[in-house]
């Protein structure tokens, strides 16, 4: 499915990042295909074929190529979109760390998808939190517009000179990426104003001031290029802020570090990621009808980790569920950790439990998550826990 | 460029990559890559592949290139200089760029023949403008000495030792220009520092060949195969005498031996056996004993096939015309 933009639009997670990307006009796109992702590389094809984009399209012969290929010719100084999922982004891991390193702005959609073994097609973060720390910025949405609309913020906060770091922005495989819903495009030459024209740092076809990039550092240097990508990531809060109020001038749509519902009298709150914010939303509806005062809220951006605001959210609650859709195996999943962390800068810490849930796109559903408030609430609810799984 | 002599090559194009580096003396990566980077007065931008040579040219804070270069990862090298060719092709054709780039990655042969083998094929199937060189000095070198595909049956190596039960690798090198060839590029061929006036003219033809192409070049390395640093040069002609290391190019599916090789076919130029090959380099110094001889008869029957086979794909070249 292509669509054009300006009115709204029925389409799906994989058809409106597509149309971001074109409204966005990369110069460059290389990619694999890999489900669930792959509608957004085939839409987009289709745009390319018809000439509605300037991008130099290449059909790579893996993940890996993908990724090196964007790398380089960002490097070169060309604005450049992949898209992967699961064992494609497991199978670009290499290279993360290294596109992160060359501080080069590179755009990925990732369709989270769970990572082998076993095979499994369905959504978990098990792709995406393999890549927390490598130096990306991470962003997710939890629904289609919110899928099309970080496509242009993600780029908008990536591209800024203080920040200069690629960025992941997730959808939910299925869930979002092939789940048709109602979805308000910008016009395209609002997009082009907003995003404005691609100024690279160093490039490198420009043969008259040569430059390497990617040197070989000593323990002298390594540690030091690191702390400026340390840098680089809070400046990312700030500069995520302020395209925030920017988008919300062209659009009307209002986006926040981390996202609250019901949030400031609940005694307890939840933590989410992606597309379960939505579904947590109507258990808390239905909480809060039955007279429990829950609420829950979703860290927009994901890297950089927007700790104090998660600290003041969890301040003086009973207890906090912090819900993961990946699970470290042997320890917590990969929220539970971070949110402990950011509550401990408040000095009082409430309780804190985690919901291990949906693994490989196992169904979680609004009846689940209530049931986790009222665990917590009964006193059953242990450290960690495990949605649907009979323990 | 009007001609090759040595003084022509030397003021027409400006030094690119520096002598300032880190290679080990006696290294011929370093004079391939010179001599390669004299093939085009065109601006170049370069992509390396992870190995010596990347190593040794960028040690921050330093760098020996005075061209664009990147490196990212050793398997993808040809993947990183077609990012780039494609970067320059999408800005030309908007207008945002008003340069002519020649392209190039240099890899050795892990980068090349092994773990680099995969992007190097989609590279060159999808048909990038670009130079693929590799330094074939058929051993993981920058890891110290392993055994890779392009080692020699027979050579000693750290992963391949000789001993009282083995003689070296027991495997033949692959015939990496042979899988190039079968891509249908413009433009493949194999070359040797010694013969430099041939290798640049290679380059020439490579970077003006309209695609893909490839060069593979041997490359002498005194640490790995066990030769005096001195002596790069007359190992690399060595190599070419022996037939171990057949000069040749490869245009639009054409076999061509390059001049040196083909005084060999033509009986012009003695063709030494490989026991020459062998007695200059402490690598093959054991297949000298005698419990051996079988394995090294072996060897150069292999050679020989391998040879006359691409003499005759030369001559049905030569008898197309």
């Amino acid at each position: 499915m292509t669509a054009k933009a300006g009115k709204d639009l029925a389409i799906n997670g994989d058809g409106a990042v597509a149309l971001a990307w074109k409204q966005l006009n990369p110069d460059v796109c290389a990619a694999y295909p890999i489900t669930p992702q792959t509608i957004i590389v085939e839409d987009f094809a289709k745009y390319v074929a018809n000439g509605e984009v300037d991008t130099e399209f290449v059909d790579v012969e893996s993940e890996h190529s993908a990724l090196t290929l964007c790398t380089t010719s960002s490097a070169a100084g060309a604005r450049t979109f992949t898209a992967t999922a699961s064992q494609g982004l497991a199978y670009m891991w290499e290279m993360l760390p290294i596109t992160a390193a060359m501080r080069v702005p590179v755009m990925m959609a990732v369709a989270n998808r769970t990572v082998s073994g076993p095979i499994n097609i369905n959504n978990d973060h098990g792709d995406v939190m393999s890549a927390r720390d490598t130096g990306w910025l991470s962003i997710f949405s939890e629904n289609v517009q919110e899928a099309y609309d970080m496509s242009i913020i993600g780029l908008k906060i990536a591209e800024n000179p203080e920040v200069q770091l690629p960025v992941l922005v997730n959808l939910d495989g299925f869930i979002l990426t092939h789940a048709i819903e109602r979805m308000t495009p910008l016009e395209s030459h609002v997009v082009k104003e907003f995003i404005g024209p691609f100024k690279p740092l160093h490039p490198l076809l420009d043969t008259d001031h040569p430059v390497t990039h990617n040197l070989m550092d000593g323990p002298l240097y390594y540690f030091p290029h690191k702390y400026q990508m340390v840098l680089a990531m809070e400046n990312a809060l700030g500069v995520a802020k302020d395209v925030f109020a920017q988008f919300k001038e062209i659009s009307g749509r209002e986006y926040h570090l981390v996202e609250e519902y019901m949030c400031d009298d609940a005694d307890y709150v939840a933590i989410v990621l992606g597309s379960s914010f939505g579904t947590m939303k109507e258990a808390v509806d239905r909480l809060r009808a039955e007279g429990m005062k829950v609420g829950v809220a979703m860290p927009r951006v994901y890297r950089p980790w927007p700790a104090e605001e998660l600290a003041k959210l969890v301040k003086g609650k009973k207890g906090v569920l912090v819900m993961d859709r990946h699970l470290s195996i042997g320890s917590y999943g990969p929220m539970y950790p971070e949110i402990c962390a950011a509550a401990a800068m408040n000095g009082e810490i409430p309780k804190m439990y985690n919901f291990i849930y949906g693994l490989g796109g196992a169904d979680t559903m609004v009846s689940d998550f209530m049931s986790c408030y009222k665990m917590v609430d009964s006193g059953a609810a242990k450290t960690v826990n495990f949605v649907g799984v009979k323990e | 460029m009007s001609g090759l002599s040595l003084k022509e090559l030397n003021n027409e194009i400006p030094v690119r990559l520096a002598s300032g580096h880190r290679l080990c003396a006696g290294c011929a990566e370093s004079i391939i890559a010179r001599q390669v980077l004299m093939g085009t007065e065109k601006d170049v931008a370069v992509s390396c592949s992870t190995g010596c040579f990347e190593v040794s040219t960028t040690i921050f804070p330093y760098t020996s290139w005075k061209v664009p270069m990147v490196h990212t990862a050793f398997g993808n090298g040809a993947a990183g200089a077609a990012g780039l060719e494609t970067a320059y092709k999408s800005l030309k054709r908007q207008g945002k760029t008003d340069k002519d780039i020649k392209f190039v990655n240099f890899a050795g042969d892990g980068a090349t023949y092994d773990i680099g083998l995969q992007a190097l094929s989609g590279a060159m199937e999808r048909g990038h403008d670009m130079l693929f060189v590799c330094f074939n000095n058929e051993a993981y070198m920058n890891t110290g000495i392993q055994r890779s595909s392009a080692t020699e049956k027979g050579a000693s190596t750290t992963t391949s030792w000789n001993g009282s039960e083995s003689y070296g690798k027991k495997e033949f090198p692959k015939d990496m220009t042979a899988v190039m060839v079968a891509h249908n590029i413009p433009y493949v061929a194999q070359a040797a520092p010694h013969a430099w006036r041939d290798l640049v003219q290679k380059a020439q033809k490579a970077f003006n060949c309209g695609g893909p192409s490839f060069i593979n070049a041997i490359s002498p390395c005194p640490r790995g195969w066990r030769f005096a640093s001195s002596d790069t040069i007359s190992i690399s002609k060595l190599a070419v005498e022996t037939c171990v290391w057949p000069l040749f190019e490869v245009e639009n599916g054409e076999y061509h031996l390059s001049p040196e090789s083909q005084r060999i076919a033509d009986g012009k130029a003695e063709k030494k056996p490989v026991t020459d090959w062998f007695a200059s380099q402490g690598r093959f110094k054991h297949l000298m004993d005698e419990r051996w001889s079988d394995v090294v008869e072996d060897i150069q029957i292999e050679l020989d096939r391998r040879w006359n086979k691409l003499i005759k794909l030369s001559d049905m070249s030569s008898g197309s015309e």
